[in-house]
């Protein structure tokens, strides 16, 4: 410290002798030794008053109290400069934590697409942030069902994640591949309602194909109608169904449809991010959704999904304003 | 992007014109103007959102918030002048069998 405050003086009596402008680069290498010795900012300022008391002999009082206040006022500064940089370190250890959450989550959530033999299902889900608020399980008993759930969760960040492992855990619970979408929507909503808070909900179609009598029998919660191409009617229908979101009351009854897929006919379930398109008022994703499913129907489900998302990042100049997820299920020619 | 609500009061009518997006980032605004709204049995609240050009589904989460507390306080919540596009989110979602929906509403008399 001695011999900091010595080289200060040196350096301050050249400067105040001819303003040299090596002496502020000098000065300004050593205030960095300073700061590496935890030098404060006051000691800083009161090492520079005591420095001109000895070049000028006794100060005018005034310009001693000046300094004096000075001295204080840095106190503080040096205080709120060091909270400051330990909410910056805090910030970083959140940071690395949340990565390490996300990661969790990504496995946690992780859901192979099943192979089937008389179906071929592809999928593609991209998060818009680190945590995806869109889910995709899928449940295959290879013996008879395959069901699938795609479902959006409102709200961003943890508490939409920590709502997502529930709709998982609940989904897993229900175990079988068999249970009727009406009753698996049932005791999902029950579950979310009695956990989320007011302004959180989910959106979730479930189906459940019949691999046998390929029928493909289905409901919806609050979820972005699905669409159905019928191969022999060359037609596009909308899987619509009213039933409400999951989590905004405690009894709700859902219904459920079904309908027999044929040869070439295909389902494309998707959530809110791939048809809500901000910025083009008036311009109807449904019907691009058709036209692109239709001009690469002659592909596999999975390269269907990823032409699709690839067309419609196109159409955004490619930048995405949701979660974006979209589940392509086709019947194969038969065997 | 911005969301601006005014009130306007009648007698047992509070009437709220919201203008402007609804998305992630105005949300919160709009859900703190809903909060400290002094609610009342027997208060109609109608909020009139034809000025609304956009809205997503967490717009949709502070409306569900909004009108929760609003049954607990026996009092009523309409939502009027939606555009098409926002009645269809409203229908996808179950809400507008929940909830008051109007294509018109009382403050169509002032137009």
């Amino acid at each position: 410290m001695q011999q900091l405050k010595k080289l200060y003086k040196q350096i301050l009596s050249d400067y105040i002798c001819n303003q040299n402008e090596s002496d502020l680069y000098i000065g300004q290498n050593l205030i960095k030794q300073m700061i590496q010795k935890n030098v404060s900012p006051e000691d800083v300022i009161s090492i520079h008053k005591q420095a001109l008391e000895e070049f000028y002999g006794e100060l005018p009082e005034t310009v001693i109290h000046a300094y004096d206040f000075l001295i204080e006022v840095m106190v503080h500064y040096g205080l709120k400069v060091k909270e400051h940089q330990s909410l910056l370190v805090k910030q970083e250890e959140m940071r690395i934590e949340m990565d390490i959450a996300a990661q969790i989550q990504n496995q946690l959530l992780e859901n192979e697409v099943p192979k089937t033999k008389c179906t071929d299902i592809g999928m593609i889900s991209v998060p818009l942030r680190k945590m995806n608020g869109d889910y995709v399980h899928f449940k295959y008993d290879s013996a008879n069902y395959l069901g699938v759930a795609v479902t959006d969760v409102v709200g961003k960040g943890v508490p939409a994640a920590l709502c997502m492992s529930m709709v998982k855990y609940g989904l897993d619970t229900l175990e079988y591949a068999n249970s009727n979408p009406s009753y698996v929507l049932e005791v999902l909503n029950q579950l979310i309602e009695k956990s989320v808070d007011d302004s959180m909900f989910v959106s979730l179609f479930y189906a459940r194909y019949n691999l046998h009598s390929n029928i493909f029998t289905w409901s919806s919660a609050g979820h972005e109608p699905s669409l159905y191409y019928n191969a022999a009617e060359h037609t596009f229908y909308d899987l619509e169904a009213k039933g409400l979101l999951l989590g905004i009351l405690p009894e709700v009854k859902y219904s459920q449809q079904e309908l027999e897929l044929k040869e070439n006919d295909f389902i494309i379930i998707m959530t809110d991010g791939v048809t809500d398109f901000r910025k083009n008022e008036g311009f109807d994703a449904r019907e691009k959704i058709k036209e692109l499913a239709l001009s690469f129907q002659h592909l596999n489900a999975q390269e269907m999904c990823n032409t699709i998302y690839q067309e419609l990042l196109k159409l955004q100049d490619f930048k995405l304003y949701d979660d974006f997820t979209v589940v392509i299920i086709k019947k194969n020619k038969l065997f | 992007m911005n969301v601006n609500i005014q009130f306007r009061e009648d007698g047992d009518l509070l009437v709220g014109f919201i203008e402007g997006e609804i998305d992630t980032y105005t949300a919160p605004v709009l859900r703190e103007e809903l909060e400290v709204i002094n609610l009342s049995e027997g208060l109609t609240i109608e909020l009139d959102l034809s000025n609304v050009n956009y809205m997503d589904s967490t717009g949709l989460g502070v409306f569900v918030a909004f009108y929760k507390k609003v049954v607990k306080e026996n009092a009523a919540l309409k939502l009027v002048n939606l555009s098409g596009r926002l009645t269809r989110l409203f229908e996808i979602t179950g809400l507008s069998e929940l909830m008051e929906i109007e294509k018109g509403g009382a403050t169509n008399a002032s137009i």
